[in-house]
């Protein structure tokens, strides 16, 4: 036994080891939870890119609808394509035991995943895809490598590649990695892309916690009755300690 | 009609008396500080944890197959389910808060000193259970760092040389973290252990009742009635509980009935410290990943084990003592000697000068010692434990000992600064 103790704390250990390796350099995300509109978008890429694989089995469609201003009657035509019902989870019909054997792990459920990566993991994960032939779907991510995802919105961004430059290093000419470049096949430029991924993060950062804003409403209120209960506990306080001597 | 019922269950139950004895005419000292809110604010904090726990138990399903998903469920499909659950991880810590901030108190000013060492053994049994019920709280969500956490700390009751093994089997009722630890865990989280921590404070509180609070000054309030002390005007002008007096033997100087005069102030603490609760519920819950920690938000896995595994804040200090000694066996035992060391304060400080106000130098010096010790050793409890860190971690070990071997050495014949007679 205490060498299983000894193994799990080798393991925190080294577990801790690879956190402080090399970390990636994450692009802040622009979440905004009151913009709708972005919200709405996220939430038809969702539907249109991710759930095929992933699914968000905490979060009804309903919520959604309401908390994003989309009219039922819109939500039901647009969005939802399998004839569930309004109340139901936003689920696909993808077995876990099929994802793991199709793509070497099963893909996780995103109702949390913003609370679990954070959104600007997210922001940088779904803008970090590159061609890799070596990879069983011809891409690999520098943010995840080894993902075994596809690059499912290469659609929209085009299959990006490795973008060396030949500059003179020391005095000798040498090809230096300078980013991420695509191959302009995609239906949107590198901003409209950018602003597509924001828009997903951002209703993935919604379902997340999407009692947020209505935490923070009500935590406002609370706060100003609380100062206010403050006050007059003070002014109680010190009236009867006035013959405290 | 209604005076004679009062009396009628006056005669059967003396409740106006006990409320007199407890309350309205017990005495406290006049000089309570800043310190002394913290006894009521963990009250409060058990009162929060025990009724936003009530709540969160109607949809709560404690099975490894519908606990996370029933957590989903009470944050996001019942009315304010989230904040109960936010009113009641935040409460988790909170109390950690409070109750570190209440026995730095009882230090500060040597309230665990004779004749208070009973009510202090009282406070250290509700700081161990306040461990194992936050402990057994935290498996309950069945995320990944609840399992991944609960294996660790189970781990440390494996390394116990011959039965180690048998007893972790014992506490998790399986060969590995399951629903069935799950359901045991839940059963002494909501009944076995909130009933024997509200025992427990009871038992704290009529200890503290009757001896007396202690006070910044660490001097006695109730003096014998031999003449050497004189009542004031002031003195004698609020009425104190007969039992209190032992029947003319002793006085009462510099002191308060704590209600109203405590309670309204006890208020205020309540106010100021609900103004920064409140701030965190709702602005930021998960605590910057100190309450609630983000690994937490996935299905507990038993095939993936999470790239970082850190107690939850409150254990680290204790989590780095432990990790601090290379052998596993002596690690865990110097981690239960760091409690048990705290619980023998009455004994290990053999002085008879309680408050630091009038303690030597030496002695403040080494209360700060223990102080930096206990808050560096939460840090590197969440840091690696490597290199450096190791390093780290068994410096302040060591002088989170050496307060207490220091502190026995030196308080036999501490140099004290005279006491006052009456509170400052």
């Amino acid at each position: 036994m205490m060498k299983n103790l000894f193994s799990v704390i080798a393991l925190v250990a080294s577990s801790w080891a690879m956190a402080a390796g090399p970390s990636v350099h994450l692009d802040k995300a622009p979440i905004d939870l009151t913009d709708k509109a972005s919200l709405q978008n996220g939430a038809r890429l969702f539907q249109n890119y991710c759930l095929g694989c992933h699914q968000m089995q905490y979060q009804r469609y309903s919520r959604t609808f309401s908390d994003l201003d989309i009219p039922e009657d819109v939500g039901v035509e647009n969005l939802m394509f399998t004839g569930e019902k309004v109340g139901d989870h936003i689920t696909n019909n993808m077995s876990a035991k099929d994802g793991e054997k199709w793509f070497g792990a099963t893909p996780p459920d995103l109702t949390n995943v913003a609370r679990v990566r954070g959104p600007d993991w997210l922001y940088t994960y779904l803008r970090s895809f590159y061609a890799d032939p070596s990879r069983p779907f011809g891409v690999n991510n520098e943010v995840f490598p080894l993902v075994g995802m596809p690059h499912v919105l290469q659609e929209l961004q085009g299959m990006p590649y490795k973008a060396y430059e030949t500059r003179l290093v020391d005095g000798e000419s040498k090809e230096v990695y300078v980013g991420l470049s695509t191959d302009g096949s995609g239906e949107l430029n590198a901003e409209e892309y950018d602003r597509a991924v924001a828009d997903l993060v951002n209703y993935l950062e919604y379902v997340g916690e999407p009692t947020k804003l209505e935490a923070r409403e009500l935590g406002t209120k609370v706060m100003v009755f609380l100062l206010i209960f403050f006050v007059l506990a003070y002014l109680l306080k010190k009236e009867y300690w006035k013959d405290v001597h | 009609m209604f005076k004679n019922l009062m009396s009628w269950i006056e005669y059967r139950l003396p409740f106006m008396d006990k409320m007199n004895l407890h309350v309205m005419q017990y005495p406290a000292p006049k000089n309570f500080n800043f310190w002394y809110f913290f006894g009521s604010l963990a009250m409060l904090v058990l009162v929060n944890q025990i009724l936003t726990g009530v709540w969160l138990t109607m949809n709560y399903v404690p099975s490894a197959d519908g606990a996370f998903a029933s957590v989903e469920y009470i944050m996001r499909d019942v009315d304010y389910g989230w904040l109960l659950r936010y009113m009641h991880s935040t409460g988790a810590s909170a109390f950690f808060v409070v109750v570190y901030l209440h026995m730095l108190r009882g230090m500060m000013y040597g309230s665990y000193q004779k004749p208070r060492e009973l009510l202090w053994i009282f406070g250290m049994l509700i700081f161990l259970v306040l461990m194992a019920e936050a402990f057994m709280g935290y498996l309950l969500p069945w995320g990944q760092m609840s399992f991944w956490g609960a294996q660790v700390i189970i781990g440390i009751f494996g390394t116990i040389p011959f039965v180690g093994e048998d007893l972790t089997l014992w506490i998790r009722g399986d060969y590995v973290i399951s629903g069935a630890t799950l359901n045991r865990f839940f059963a002494l989280h909501v009944i076995a252990l909130p009933l024997v921590l509200v025992i427990l404070v009871f038992l704290h509180i009529m200890a503290l009742h009757e001896v007396g609070s202690n006070n910044p000054d660490g001097i006695e309030i109730k003096k014998d009635n031999d003449g050497t002390v004189e009542q004031t005007e002031a003195d004698k002008k609020f009425t104190f509980h007969q039992y209190f007096t032992r029947g003319g033997k002793k006085i009462i100087v510099d002191a308060i009935p704590f209600h109203p005069y405590y309670t309204v102030k006890d208020l205020l603490g309540v106010a100021g410290f609900l103004l920064i609760f409140a701030w965190v519920i709702f602005f930021f819950p998960e605590g910057g990943g100190y309450f609630l920690e983000p690994p937490n938000f996935e299905p507990a896995n038993a095939l993936k084990t999470p790239a970082h595994i850190a107690p939850v804040w409150y254990f680290t200090p204790f989590y780095a003592i432990l990790r601090a000694i290379p052998h596993p066996f002596m690690g865990a035992v110097a981690m239960f000697a760091a409690i048990v060391a705290l619980a023998l304060l009455p004994w290990l400080d053999r002085g008879r000068v309680r408050s630091i106000r009038y303690r030597s130098g030496l002695h403040t010096a080494n209360l700060i010692n223990f102080c930096i010790s206990f808050v560096a050793l939460g840090v590197l409890g969440v840091l690696p434990a490597e290199g450096l860190y190791t390093l780290l971690a068994q410096i302040f070990s060591f002088t989170y000992f050496g307060f207490f071997i220091l502190l026995w050495f030196y308080s036999k014949n501490e140099k004290t600064k005279p006491l006052p007679v009456r509170l400052t």
